[in-house]
Order: C-alpha cells, then sequence, then structure tokens
C-alpha cells in the first residue's frame, strides 16, 4: 500500500474505534478516560509536528494549555465573556505570546532550547499560582460550562462527541499538512537548516510558524479540558504536565501521526492502571518511561512499522 | 538598608554554592556524554534524605555523610550503566526522558522508603550566629561556602594535574582522539556519573541544615542547577560556580526586594533575558555548525 493509502486507511481505522468507542465502554468512568484521551492526542498531535517533524524540543507545552484553560476559566468569570470568546481570546494570547518569544527562543539549539522552553512553562505555572486573586491560587477554580449555539454542554456523552470529532479533524489535518510544501519544509530544516536554507526555505518562518500552531492548539485544547473537567487547578500546567506531554509523543513515535494518538491513548490510561499499586506509583511509571526509551528509543508505531515492512 | 543588601547576599550566596555543585555535576556528565541529567536534582534530594536517615539510625556523622555521599554515587554509576550507555546515540529527547524516568523513581522509591514528610540535620557546628556590618551569618553558611570552595579547588586540581582528570578533559574535547590515544572512554563517562552525583549529594547535605529537605525537593532544586549551568554556559566550570552563585545571589535579592511569592520564578527569568541575548551563556564559546 502506498504511503498516502496507508495514512488514510488509518484514519478509517481511527474512525470507526471513535465511532464504536462509546458503546463499548462498560461505564463512565472509562468514558471521562476515553475523553482524556481524545484531549491529549490532539494536544501531542500538535507537539509532535513541533518534536517529532521539525526537530525543536519543547519542554513548557503545559505553560500553553494552562493559558488556555485558564482563559476560559478566568475570562467568564471576572468578566462575564461568552466562553467560546474566552476560547479564542485564550488562544489568541497564546498564539500572540508563541510569536513573541518564537524567534529568540527557536534560535536556540538542543539543551539550551530545552532549557528556554522549559523556563517559559515554569514562569506561566508559578504566575497561574500567586495570582489568587484572579486564579484562585494553588487551589484552584471552578470552570463556567460550555454553551455552544444556546445549548449547555454537560454531559460527558455531548462531550464525548465533540472531542472525538476534534480528534479526527487534527488527525486529517496533520496527515495533510506533513503531506504538504510546509511539512515538507519541515521535515527538511530538521534534517539541516543550514541545507533547507541554501535551498531557499525560510527556516525561522517555519519554525515560528509550527511552534505558534502547536502553542494555539494546546491553549484550544486547555479551554476544551477546563470546560469539561469544570474545574482548574495549577497542576494544568506545571513541569511535570509539560514532560508528560513530551513523553506521550516520544513513546508513540517521534514524527508518527498515528504514533502520538497511541502515545496519548496509553499514558493517559497508564496512571490509571498504576494506581493499584499504592505509592509505587510513581516508581512504576518513571521505570516504564526508561524501559521504553531504551528498548524502543525510536518509539512504539516507527518500531512496529519497521518490522512490519521487514516481514513484507 | 546596607545591613539587609548584605544579608540578603549572604543567604544568596549560600544556597548558590548549592546550586554551583549541582551546575558541576551538570557539566561533568554534559562533557562526557552530551547528556543533560534531569536526576541530578534527585541526588541532591539523595544526599540531604541518607544524611538524615542514616544519621537518626544512629550513626556518627562521619561515616553517616560519607555513606550519604557514596550510594548516590553509586546509583549514578548504575544509571550510566543500565540507562544511558546502552542508548548513548539516542536522540536529545530520548536522553533526556531517560533521565526524567530515573528521577521519578528515585524520587518514588524515596517516598515510599521514608515518607513524605520533611526533614532537617543540625547545624554542622553549634556556633552562635556571627554579626558582620549589621547583617546575620549563620555558622551553616560557612560550612557551605568553606566545603565548595574545598571541592572547587579539589576540581581544578583533578582536572589540570592529574592523569585521570586530562582524560576526562580529553574526552569531553573529541572523544574519538581521545579513544585513539588510549583513553578507556566508557570509565571516563561511569566516571563522570559518579562524581556528578557525589557532588549533587554532598550540596543536599551541605544545605540540608538551612533549607530542609524532603523526597520532593529534587526537580526545583535540580532545575535551578541546570540554569545555573546554561547561565555560565554549559560544560563551562569557572562557569557554573558564577552561574550558581549569579543564580543564588539574584533568587535572593528577588525575594527580598521585589517579590518572595516570586522567588521560584527569578531563575527562570534570568535564564531566559541571558538566551535572548547570550545564546550560549556567560562563558559559553562560539560554534559552527556542521552542514
Amino acid at each position: 500500500m502506498s504511503m498516502r493509502g496507508r495514512s488514510f486507511a488509518g484514519l478509517g481505522i481511527l474512525a470507526l474505534a471513535l465511532a464504536v468507542a462509546p458503546f463499548l465502554v462498560p461505564n463512565s468512568y472509562y468514558l471521562d478516560l476515553v475523553i482524556r484521551m481524545c484531549i491529549n492526542a490532539v494536544i501531542v498531535l500538535s507537539l509532535n509536528l513541533l518534536i517529532g517533524y521539525a526537530g525543536q524540543i519543547s519542554l513548557g507545552h503545559a505553560g500553553f494549555v494552562g493559558l488556555g484553560a485558564y482563559a476560559s476559566a478566568v475570562l467568564p468569570a471576572h468578566f462575564g465573556w461568552h466562553p467560546l470568546l474566552a476560547l479564542v481570546a485564550g488562544a489568541a494570547g497564546t498564539g500572540l505570546l508563541a510569536l513573541l518569544v518564537a524567534r529568540p527562543i527557536l534560535r536556540l539549539k538542543g539543551h539550551y532550547l530545552a532549557m528556554a522552553t522549559l523556563g517559559l512553562g515554569i514562569i506561566i505555572n508559578i504566575v497561574i499560582r500567586n495570582e489568587a486573586a484572579w486564579t484562585g491560587g494553588p487551589d484552584g477554580m471552578p470552570v463556567q460550562s460550555m454553551e455552544l449555539f444556546g445549548h449547555e454542554l454537560m454531559r460527558d456523552t455531548q462531550w464525548y462527541w465533540v472531542v472525538a470529532v476534534i480528534l479526527l479533524l487534527s488527525v486529517w489535518g496533520a496527515l495533510n499538512l506533513i503531506d504538504s510544501p510546509f511539512g515538507r519544509a519541515l521535515r527538511g530544516l530538521h534534517g539541516s537548516e543550514i541545507a533547507s536554507q541554501v535551498v531557499g526555505v525560510d527556516v525561522p518562518r517555519y519554525k515560528t510558524a509550527v511552534f505558534v500552531l502547536s502553542a494555539v492548539v494546546a491553549s484550544i485544547m486547555g479551554s476544551v479540558l477546563a470546560h469539561y473537567v469544570g474545574f482548574v487547578t495549577p497542576e494544568v500546567a506545571n513541569f511535570f504536565h509539560s514532560i508528560e506531554l513530551v513523553t506521550m509523543v516520544v513513546v508513540g513515535g517521534m514524527a508518527s501521526v498515528f504514533g502520538s494518538v497511541l502515545g496519548a491513548v496509553l499514558l493517559t490510561a497508564l496512571p490509571q492502571a498504576l494506581a493499584t499499586f499504592e505509592g509505587w506509583e510513581v516508581v512504576v511509571f518513571g521505570a516504564i518511561l526508561m524501559l521504553c526509551m531504551i528498548f524502543l528509543p525510536r518509539g512504539l508505531v516507527p518500531t512496529l512499522a519497521a518490522r512490519l515492512r521487514l516481514e513484507d | 538598608m546596607h545591613a539587609e543588601f548584605l544579608q540578603f547576599l549572604f543567604s544568596g550566596l549560600t544556597v548558590g554554592a548549592t546550586y554551583a555543585l549541582a551546575a558541576l555535576g551538570f557539566n561533568l556528565i554534559y562533557n562526557a556524554s552530551h547528556v543533560i541529567n534531569f536526576a541530578q536534582g534527585e541526588f541532591i534530594m539523595l544526599g540531604g534524605m541518607l544524611a538524615v536517615f542514616f544519621t537518626q539510625a544512629g550513626l556518627h556523622w562521619a561515616p553517616a555523610f560519607a555513606l550519604a555521599v557514596l550510594l548516590p554515587a553509586l546509583v549514578g554509576v548504575l544509571l550510566e550503566k543500565c540507562a544511558i550507555e546502552p542508548v548513548k546515540d539516542a536522540d536529545t529527547v530520548t536522553l533526556i526522558i531517560i533521565t526524567i524516568g530515573a528521577s521519578l523513581v528515585l524520587r518514588g522509591l524515596i517516598q515510599v522508603w521514608l515518607g513524605k514528610g520533611a526533614h532537617s540535620l543540625p547545624p554542622f557546628s553549634d556556633h552562635a550566629p556571627f554579626s558582620l556590618l549589621g547583617a546575620t551569618l549563620q555558622p551553616q553558611s560557612f560550612w557551605v561556602f568553606g566545603v565548595t570552595a574545598v571541592v572547587v579547588a579539589l576540581l581544578w586540581y583533578f582536572f589540570s594535574r592529574t592523569l585521570a582528570g586530562k582524560a576526562m578533559l580529553a574526552t569531553a574535547y573529541n572523544r574519538v582522539a581521545a579513544q585513539l590515544v588510549g583513553v578507556s572512554t566508557g570509565w571516563v563517562l561511569l566516571m563522570s556519573f559518579a562524581l556528578a552525583a557525589a557532588l549533587g549529594a554532598l550540596g543536599g547535605i551541605l544545605i540540608t541544615p538551612i533549607t530542609l529537605t524532603s523526597y520532593d525537593v529534587g526537580i526545583m532544586l535540580g532545575l535551578k542547577g541546570f540554569v545555573a549551568a546554561v547561565v555560565g554556559g554549559l560544560g563551562s566550570g569557572l562557569g557554573a560556580v558564577v552561574g550558581g552563585l549569579l543564580v543564588g545571589v539574584l533568587e535572593a535579592m528577588g525575594a527580598g526586594y521585589v517579590s518572595s511569592a516570586y522567588k521560584d520564578a527569578i531563575p527562570f527569568v534570568l535564564i531566559l533575558l541571558i538566551l535572548f541575548f547570550m545564546p550560549r551563556g556567560l562563558f559559553g564559546g562560539l560554534s559552527t555548525e556542521r552542514v
């Protein structure tokens, strides 16, 4: 099968899985888990464009998720904005911030880039924690429910269809984007920035574009998460959440669209599955991360795909 | 006014000395393997927690502190042997996640074993606090400065006067060339992890009587050590010491004069400003990219 054919077969399988999932889950606990998986998958998809395709590390992406989540919490609560307007404003604000810092940050490479994005994420988290008058501080704050076309989104099943459609559209969008001149430029600058520049790719512009795109997607999904849960705490923006997101990218597979989805599904479920290890969950989670990276350094989907191709 | 400034300066330098030790650890490992060891902060935590555990178990302070440095060094060796060496040429992100996994394992184990409580050590000597130009200096601060100064001097001697140290430097400059002249680069890698872990643990023991310790102090201390290493320029020994002290002092000044709530944000604002204007840190050399 051609690469294109395989991608669209994958899209079909994903659509089918999303269509039957709500009828297969035994109770609302699992439906909640699936909704969180979908939300994470969209964030991871956009982060993978940045890390996997363009080769730029971000250890502060939870900061952008936090900005979106808190825009949706603070703007309606303190200023009476419509939730949809707050979501757009959060995304625009986050995009603007990403645009401002992109040029100086993306000049950096490797560990320096990791440090800068990490710093940005931690500063956002500390601001959220400290501005208690607006954000409720470390205790967090409630979020008004989302209103679409006069309907309040309340029930989990409604939320499920919303996030499932967003995920499907994102996967479709990502597959197309990667196949476009934009995607080729990203992969080119991942290989060699100077070589890309020589053949006429405007490297800083493409790096900025993908950074802003991933920040905006993170912010929008932060808003969605906040409205779905109905409550936000600063943990949504903390360093560990940034690490979780990067881990989903790497475990699923760098530069792999379906790897992003798989990584998000597995690592969203993992902490729940480990809850039975009372007290040991952090140890087991860390050990699984290490083992995954030692034995499958390229991530699950690319490793499996390479193995399948070998058997053909 | 004057006394206040001195007070902030002293407390900043004291904490900064710990950051400097952590930053030296980051640099040792970075030079030997180009890995940023995100578990470095956990070695600081291990040092403090193990020192508390062994002294409370009734050990004399000398063997207790020795064990609290040696055990983390052993953990460092294990980490290198089991997790870093098998994937030496992997992507930066992969290596970062492996060390983050290791830090979670260490933090989790200590939490299961010693609990979530905060612990302290008694100061190393029970002198009364000194008064200097109106500022008060804790005797423990002198211990921190003194031990850090001795360690930095020893490290300088090791790297400039002994064959083992020069072999490590040679590996940092050019691994293949070092191998060609007979340096066992695998051994250098092991030594770097052991030394880095020991330095972190030592910093953790020194600072515990002042700041308390618990299973989760490693994250922030490690990240600030990383900031210090990047401020000074990754890989530079002098940079690590200057960077550590600078981060400590600015943090204390910021907490004192600007806002104590934003104390933890100061190192990260500093690092963003430095990276914006001096992308390779204060003491980092120029680099060229090979095409």
